[in-house]
């Protein structure tokens, strides 16, 4: 049976190291929204020396690309996007002090690798509920990149925001390997 | 000859695909409920249970159904007793422009180098036909990214035949696993050249889900194809499940005596479109 964990942002290290894969868990607080081009920029400026939008350390970053909040609303839909396509930076975001990413989708050995090593998690969303998904978010924020529009990093607060863990801090998987 | 005002395209274009984005079609709907009572796996079901509820909250709130408001592609059947007063391309393109802003959709299209937004969702993607009669009629789905990205193209020697195009198909929706929003439809087209075969698998995914291949041979090829992906397990979002997909839609055309051309683009649970006669 699984179970069910509240937790609150910033994320701390004991509340990694107690979930395990399979577990659910409801996000509340505040986490940060990046896709492609937002974490290209994000790492490019802090090549350069520019700080990062947000404080990384302990941070949750979800990977979204909203629509256009109508009017009345605080957003729009709101589901997560395919997380592997950030793989690439994944590595680098959690050495930085990011403790968890969501998304859906698989991620690579090496992120899987990392979260063990940086003890993170990364936490699936359910693809394609943009509109449920939505109802759990009370707030947003454009905190940088503007002109990228919907790829703009964004500041959501959430409450009881429902994630499924896919990958712990202890090499866990939920995904099944289709028999091939 | 019966003449259409380019206006009034654009005007049908601009509610098209916002309702498109916000209401599931009924035959989604009714596989995605009969999937929820035949999943025995509890996290399968469960996210079955949050997509229909997610279709019920998009209609009501008249949001978006999923964030990715997807490529908008079009298959228009122009009447050769129909004369357009005006540019179809140009009409199409406007009502997306407009449809797109006017009911807050994701602008998610971009230029494939410089990866800058034209921001307004255009150009979509238009495929016209010719066909006989007068009347103009327009087919349009968004299609998301996250499905678009694990559809693939095999070209395949007539030595490896029907075991070979089965092979190819189950290996894509294996390797695509969780990414692709399971459980969806899964397109196939067989046969015709390099560039009719995606296209045919596009089109498959036009099929009502309940619609039936009117070849025995591609009907049998489809009911062992739904059967065989099911068998994969992967399941709603890769929880688990027998429910992998709803629905394997295959069109077929004859194709070269040295080449098996086989496309497959998958399509996931959010599998929106609408069409228009006018
Ligand atoms: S694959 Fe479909 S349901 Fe999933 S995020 Fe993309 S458009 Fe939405």
């Amino acid at each position: 049976m699984s179970r069910e964990i509240k937790l609150s942002t910033p994320l701390q290290e004991e509340d990694v190291l107690h979930l395990r894969t399979g577990d659910k868990v409801l996000l509340s607080g505040h986490i940060y929204t990046a896709r492609d081009a937002a974490h290209k920029r994000l790492l490019q400026d802090l090549d350069q020396g520019i700080e990062p939008p947000f404080n990384l350390q302990g941070a949750v970053v979800y990977y979204v690309g909203p629509t256009p909040a109508p009017p009345g609303r605080v957003i729009g839909s709101a589901g997560p996007t395919t997380s592997s396509r950030m793989d690439a930076y994944t590595p680098r975001m959690h050495q930085l002090g990011v403790r968890a990413t969501i998304g859906k989708g698989r991620r690579s050995q090496e992120v899987r690798r990392v979260l063990q090593e940086q003890k993170a998690v990364y936490l699936g969303a359910t693809g394609g509920a943009g509109a449920l998904l939505s109802r759990c978010i009370t707030g947003s924020w454009v905190l940088a990149f503007e002109e990228l529009g919907t790829e703009a990093i964004r500041e959501l607060e959430v409450l009881d925001f429902p994630l499924l863990v896919v990958n712990d801090a202890f090499g866990g998987e939920l995904y099944v390997t289709a028999g091939r | 000859m019966r003449s259409i005002d380019a206006r009034e395209v654009t005007r049908q274009v601009s509610q098209m695909v916002v309702e498109a984005n916000m209401v599931l079609p009924g035959d989604v709907s009714t596989a995605l409920e009969k999937a929820w009572e035949n999943e025995d796996n509890p996290s399968g079901r469960e996210i079955l249970g949050q997509l229909l509820e997610n279709a019920r909250l998009a209609r009501e709130m008249s949001l978006p159904l999923c964030q990715d408001t997807g490529l908008a592609v079009f298959f228009v059947e122009l009447g050769q007793e129909c004369r357009l007063r005006g540019d179809l391309y140009q009409a199409v393109n406007a009502g997306v422009s407009r449809g797109y802003e006017e009911g807050f959709l994701r602008k998610s299209v971009c230029n494939p180098l410089s990866r800058k937004n034209t921001g307004d969702n255009t150009p979509a993607v238009i495929h016209l036909d010719l066909v006989p009669g007068d009347r103009l009629k327009i087919r349009f789905m968004p299609k998301g990214g996250g499905s678009e990205n694990m559809s693939g193209l095999a070209m395949l020697t007539p030595s490896q035949g029907l075991e070979g195009v089965k092979e190819f198909v189950l290996q894509r929706v294996a390797g695509a696993g969780p990414n692709p929003c399971p459980p969806g439809i899964i397109g196939i087209g067989i046969g015709g050249s390099f560039d009719q075969a995606p296209l045919l698998a596009k089109k498959a995914l036009f099929r009502p889900l309940d619609d039936i291949h009117p070849e025995q041979e591609v009907r049998d090829l489809e009911a062992e194809l739904f059967e065989a992906v099911n068998a994969l397990g992967i399941g709603p979002m890769g929880m688990g499940g027998r429910t992998t997909c709803l629905g394997v839609k295959i069109q077929a055309a004859p194709c070269h005596i040295a080449s098996l051309p086989v496309a497959v683009n998958i399509q996931c649970h959010a599998a929106r479109h609408k069409e228009v006669s006018l």
